[in-house]
């Protein structure tokens, strides 16, 4: 055999092996998630809030987090994306190509991404305490959707600068101002990509720990109001593990569990409706 | 002659330190096919798209010089420039049917200028597609994306929508080099027909189509107007020898 079909055959090799480990790494969290997870999973896991000495093994469930995580993570995507939107369409509608503005804009959007989510936690938790804000669902949402916002930003920039230059053209030839052409054909080119950003963002919001530690606090109820201290399954991960129970630590893993089936399910939907979203897109 | 509808005086275009267009000068004649010639390169394009402002949607583009549609300055400071868009029909190079259905499509432009009422609405858009000879082939799917339809479907369809917005002006930019035959066929059938009511500017790079269509033309050579008349006397008589060497066949 000749030098290169060698090298061509070690090089195939090597990453058929790395691929493989990406797969088995990924099979093995599944696998100890699923079956740690499934020794604690039951249907009152799913439905009741925490009863008397829960966290001792005793009767409950954990549907105050995975409640208060859906709306965490639901409300801090809402407002981020209520952010996020006037911001995409100005880099991309009302900026010129090749501005510097924009060219900035994005590299700070970049810097906020690469933030740890336990400073944009710190720092959430010291706007809480300048406004007097407690511990609450209205802190959680607040932080959470900093902290998802420049993620959100940059995902829906990347589809929307996909859109050729000329769709934008032909709009503006038509008389339509910019404002029109960013509205009525920027966002429906782009509404498939910009409903993945929206579901993208959403995951990685429903998953973080550290930025609702110190914000969101922890309750065993369901919050009531905005002002209410919210579980998140984040957090019922760590809180069960840290206790020295097998019982309790299983249903960590019964957390982790769901929370894996919402990001699973979030980003199986995002592709569903990302078909039909992309019906009447121009390719 | 039709009294001049386009009048171009000393139009400049730059982008950035590049001087893309020279001292341009030229008046067009109404209700005419206004064929733009030239090799690659040599600033049709840009000429087009300075008769609408399009260019100066370019990074780096300037603009000096006048550009007179029906006597009024469209680089003029207080000249609208949606105003000045909406009287302009643009057909590009590619077919760009917007993210929506036919239906919609045909109907964008009036709703963005305006106009709201269902009747209305559907009477224009019969009306346009009927125009273009598209209304047999979709009346059955109007709801349909624009982009199921053929590329020579989709050109026609965006000839439709500008003619929606009542243009005076029809600017083509090679509007039939990404289709075939037949629907090259189609589009230039158009034209013919809407040169009665409109002034048709088209750029093309094929001399045979200039020649079929053109009743003047204008032809261009790295960034300047070389030279400029009816067509009958630049395609049988040009006087420049860049013209003489280009409809030879010299040059491309
Ligand atoms: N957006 C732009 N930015 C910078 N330079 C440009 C831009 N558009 C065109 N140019 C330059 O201006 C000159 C004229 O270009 P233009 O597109 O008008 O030529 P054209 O005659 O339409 O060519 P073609 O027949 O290839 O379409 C070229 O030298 C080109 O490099
Ligand atoms: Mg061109």
């Amino acid at each position: 055999m000749d030098r290169r079909r060698v090298e061509e055959a070690v090089m195939k090799g090597l990453m058929k092996a790395a691929t493989l480990l990406i797969v088995g790494v990924l099979g093995l969290i599944m696998l100890t998630i699923l079956v740690r997870g499934i020794r604690a999973m039951s249907w009152s896991m799913l439905t009741q809030t925490p009863k008397g000495g829960f966290y001792l093994g005793r009767e409950g469930g954990i549907l105050n987090a995975i409640v208060g995580s859906f709306y965490i993570a639901g409300g801090a995507t809402g407002l981020a994306f209520a952010a996020a939107v006037p911001v995409v369409l100005y880099l991309n509608v009302f900026c010129r190509r090749g501005s510097r503005t924009a060219a900035v804009i994005r590299f700070l959007l970049d810097v906020l991404w690469g933030v740890p989510s336990i400073v944009f936690g710190a720092f959430g938790f010291l706007l809480m305490l300048a406004v007097g804000l407690r511990a609450s669902l209205l802190g959680g949402i607040l932080t959470v959707s900093l902290f998802v916002l420049p993620i959100l930003c940059r995902a829906m920039d990347e589809v929307v600068r996909m859109i050729p230059t000329d769709l934008l053209e032909s709009s503006y030839a038509l008389g339509a101002t910019r404002l029109q052409t960013a509205v009525r054909v920027v966002l429906r080119q782009a509404s498939a990509g910009i409903l993945t950003a929206v579901l993208i963002a959403f995951g990685r919001g429903v998953g973080d720990a550290a930025s609702v530690l110190f914000t969101a606090g922890y309750s065993d109820q369901i919050p009531q109001s905005l002002t209410r201290p919210a579980a998140t399954l984040p957090l019922a991960i760590f809180f069960q593990l840290g206790t020295p129970f097998p019982q309790v630590q299983d249903r960590a893993y019964a957390a982790a569990l769901i929370l894996t089936v919402v990001v699973l399910a979030t980003s199986l939907l995002s592709r569903r409706l990302g078909r039909r979203l992309t019906r009447h897109s121009i390719s | 002659m039709n009294q001049p509808h386009i009048r171009v005086e000393n139009l400049n275009v730059y982008y950035g330190s590049d001087h893309s267009l020279r001292d341009v000068s030229i008046e067009l004649p109404g209700r005419q096919i206004i064929a733009v010639i030239g090799p690659s390169g040599c600033g049709k394009t840009t000429f087009l798209k300075s008769l609408n402002r399009m260019v100066e949607l370019a990074e780096g583009a300037r603009v000096t010089g006048r550009v007179l549609v029906d006597g009024e300055d469209i680089y003029s400071p207080t000249a609208e420039v949606t105003a000045i868009r909406k009287k302009m029909g643009l057909l590009s190079q590619t077919p760009r049917p917007l993210p929506m259905s036919i239906y919609e499509n045909v109907a964008y432009g009036p709703r963005i200028h305006g106009l709201n009422d269902r009747r209305k609405l559907d009477e224009i858009v019969e009306f346009r597609l009927r125009q273009v000879g598209l209304w047999e082939e979709v009346k059955d799917r109007l709801g349909q994306p624009a982009s199921r339809i053929s590329i020579g479907q989709q050109q026609r369809l965006c000839l439709a929508r500008g003619l929606a917005v009542e243009p005076e002006i029809i600017l083509a930019d090679e509007p039939t080099s990404a289709l075939d035959p037949m629907s090259s066929r189609r589009i230039e059938e158009c034209f013919l027909e809407l040169k009665k009511d409109y002034t048709i500017v088209i750029v093309t790079h094929i001399l045979r189509q200039a020649r079929r269509l053109a009743d003047y033309a204008a032809f261009f050579y790295c960034g300047r107007l070389v030279e400029h008349g009816p067509a009958a006397r630049m395609f049988e008589n040009p006087t420049q020898r860049e013209t003489i060497e280009y409809v030879k066949g010299i040059i491309s």
